[in-house]
């Protein structure tokens, strides 16, 4: 259990000073990594994204550990590759720290694009830990929908139209998949519940071996939500299942958290400019839809976690 | 100590990879290069080398773990070739960007499509500017010997840039031949210990941020430093050649020329159609036809001044593309052989062959045919065309 006073005190490896929006929830995630991570060295790959671009503006960077961007699709093998030179030189004695590799990739580059390489890395065994700071769309090009974007959602390639309400496809189960790859540990999880974030990534960087953490980010300019309630996303987004927050820890699925009571869908996605068009009278179906999809998504996970 | 052994091409590459020993090799198989990765696997789990071997997931991932592993501050390694240095592409130019002293052996194959296996300089002809040193061999000695020679080349403090060593798709990447290797300690200390020049990623006492947006306040001396990196490395080339000629006796240089001092009629060419060449230059000689030949060793740098100076004087110059440029004007070498001969006085005339492509044959009669076309060129000066075609049903 994570001590918020005590996490307070150290010293992050992402400084103040980078241009990510004001109300965006990537920085939280990536400070509350920093803060599992404590005194452990670590190395950070970034994918290209809104975090790579906003911290890394030369000749500044917001970064305090060694850090390196490569490509959009590529964090997972660049990683590879750092994580596989630190096993050469502990091999010839040239490194005797314990050190650990962080990757950092938005929804775009780890969901799509940076799939296969991931998928590669997560099977090959690599001793990295890879956070996705999911924020649901292509955010940094300009908000065009990703397979991590919720159904339904308004975005700048899946607008939602006359003919067409948004986004027609369910989201990619990501985390699952992850889970499929038989790596010692997966979790999902949201920055509003940080004793929970901070809990799963020390248990993420512990493990020999990789892991794979999925944390919900929102995204002012995509979502349109108030800047001050980024956090407050995540919380409904975890309160009303959508976004459950779970682990699978050696191929043992566990439930970490269980809203006492579950909150209808909408009060998640009304404070949200890009569900705006699901409460009209003509897409009073479509948000039934949504409500019975998200119902059952949880119900599948309940079984999985042998809570029902 | 060298011993005269017989290997393919690809089992000299695989030999050279195991005596410079690297820290790390990330590749993925593909046809004609995978014995390379292959031979090389067997080394690893047979503890010949010390290397720690990443058997990536696609080519884009094995250049983008190479990245990684140099960044990190130790000696690494891939190979390629085709539509895997294709699927590398996008890397390459972050790789020679980060001035990353990589060395990764290209057999050179014909690019899809139609999908193709065979050898044609398509696939590192497209990745000529992106920044990577090219060093083009003529035979399995050479490829050997080249791939050598470039870790020092490319790990020199002057240069740090990746470089790439080329042979010919099948022609010699499978094809036996007799050549001379050094003893695994010959090699280890020609190359030495790896050094690392610049900071790197493992240095934890000293975090660096690697590869930051850089808009248009930096980007551009970012590129300038980059040129000029390749502009200072033939020297490099040049002591490395020669060093590696004290320990072997054989000589490189930037470029091959073959009785070309008192040439009329000149052939330009890479890799193992040199071979080729040469016979034909033999016959031509001792029917008192005065020809010759530059086999060019290194593309980029492209060392356009000695090139210059060693085709002025020629009456009429063929060049032979193993690649077309699609530009209606010819293929790379061409382009760039004729800019390099703008300022010659008096020069020559020079057209351009295509021929090769996807692994055509080229015979002792296709080059016999280009010197009887230089030949009427010199005699008439006039080229009755300047791009045409060797060997293709037209």
């Amino acid at each position: 259990m994570a001590n918020l006073k005590q996490l307070s005190q150290q010293e992050e490896f992402f400084t103040p000073g980078h241009r990510m929006c004001a109300g965006c929830v990537a920085p939280v995630v990536v400070r509350q990594v920093s803060m599992a991570a404590g005194d452990t060295p670590v190395v950070i790959a970034n994918a290209t994204g809104c975090l790579e671009v906003a911290s890394t503006i030369f000749p500044y960077t917001a970064w305090r550990a060694p850090w390196i961007h490569n490509a959009f699709e590529n964090a997972s093998a660049t990683l590879s590759g750092v994580e596989t030179a630190y096993r050469a030189l502990k091999k010839q004695g040239k490194i005797d720290k314990k050190v650990k590799f962080i990757a950092f990739g938005g929804d775009g580059g780890t969901y799509d694009i940076g799939f296969q390489s991931l998928s590669g890395a997560m099977e090959r065994g690599h001793d990295i830990v890879y956070i996705c700071y999911d924020n649901g769309a292509y955010m940094n090009t300009g908000i065009q929908r990703s397979s991590a974007t919720p159904q339904f959602a308004d975005t700048t390639t899946s607008p939602a139209g006359s003919v067409i309400p948004g986004k027609i496809q369910w989201r990619k189960d990501l985390t699952a998949i992850m889970a499929a790859h038989n790596v010692p540990y997966v979790a999902q999880v949201a920055p509003s519940h940080f004793n929970d974030l901070i809990t799963k990534v020390q248990k993420a960087i512990a493990v020999d071996g990789p892991a794979f953490i999925n944390a919900m980010a929102p995204c002012p300019r995509g979502w349109r939500y108030d800047t001050r309630e980024g956090i407050e996303m995540t919380r409904l987004a975890v309160e009303t299942c959508y976004w459950p927050l779970y682990e699978v820890e050696d191929g043992q699925w566990k439930l970490t958290y269980k809203p006492r009571e579950k909150k209808p869908l909408t009060e998640w996605i009304k404070k949200q400019g890009r569900f705006r068009h699901l409460f009209t009278d003509e897409n009073k179906e479509l948000l039934e839809q949504f409500q019975q999809r998200v119902d059952e998504e949880w119900e599948k996970l309940l079984r999985r976690c042998g809570e029902m | 100590m060298q011993e005269k052994i017989a290997l393919t091409g690809n089992e000299a590459m695989a030999l050279a990879m195991k005596q410079i020993n690297p820290d790390v090799v990330a590749a993925y198989p593909i046809t004609p290069a995978t014995e390379i990765v292959q031979i090389f696997s067997d080394y690893v789990s047979n503890g010949l080398v010390k290397t720690e071997f990443v058997t990536v997931e696609s080519e884009h991932s094995a250049m983008s773990a190479t990245l990684g592993a140099s960044a990190s501050g130790v000696r690494a390694m891939t190979a390629t070739s085709s539509q895997g240095l294709a699927f590398m592409w996008e890397v390459l130019y972050i790789a020679a960007s980060y001035q990353l002293p990589i060395v990764m052996p290209v057999v050179n194959r014909a690019l899809s499509g139609p999908i193709n296996i065979h050898g044609d300089h398509s696939d590192t002809m497209g990745a000529r500017d992106s920044g990577w040193l090219q060093i083009y061999s003529e035979n399995t000695q050479e490829a050997y010997d080249n791939l050598i020679q470039a870790v020092r080349i490319a790990e020199h403090p002057d240069v740090l840039l990746p470089t790439m060593v080329m042979m010919d798709g099948f022609i010699i990447s499978h094809a036996m031949e007799n050549l001379e290797i050094l003893s695994d300690q010959d090699v280890q200390k020609f190359v030495g210990e790896f050094k690392h020049h610049r900071p790197a990623l493992l240095d934890l006492d000293n975090p660096i941020t690697v590869g930051p947006l850089a808009l248009y306040d930096y980007y551009m001396e970012f590129k300038r430093q980059q040129a000029e990196a390749m502009r200072t490395c033939k020297p490099v080339i040049l002591q490395v050649a020669q060093e590696y000629a004290e320990l072997t006796g054989r000589k490189y240089g930037l470029y091959e020329g073959y009785k070309l001092d008192d040439a009329d009629l000149a052939i330009v060419v890479l890799s193992s159609t040199a071979g080729t060449a040469k016979v034909v230059v033999d016959e031509l000689r001792e029917q008192g036809v005065k020809a010759g030949l530059l086999k060019l060793r290194v593309f980029r740098p492209f060392p356009y001044e000695e090139l210059a100076q060693a085709l002025s004087g020629r009456k009429a110059i063929a060049v032979l593309d193993r690649a077309d440029g699609f530009s209606a004007f010819g293929g790379a070498l061409f382009n760039e052989i004729r800019s390099a001969m703008y300022d010659v006085k008096d020069r020559p005339l020079i057209v351009d062959y295509i021929f090769g492509l996807g692994g055509r044959d080229v015979n002792l009669d296709h080059i016999r045919k280009v010197y009887a076309d230089l030949a009427e060129i010199a005699k008439t000066g006039q080229a009755a065309q300047l791009v045409s075609y060797l060997g293709v049903r037209e």
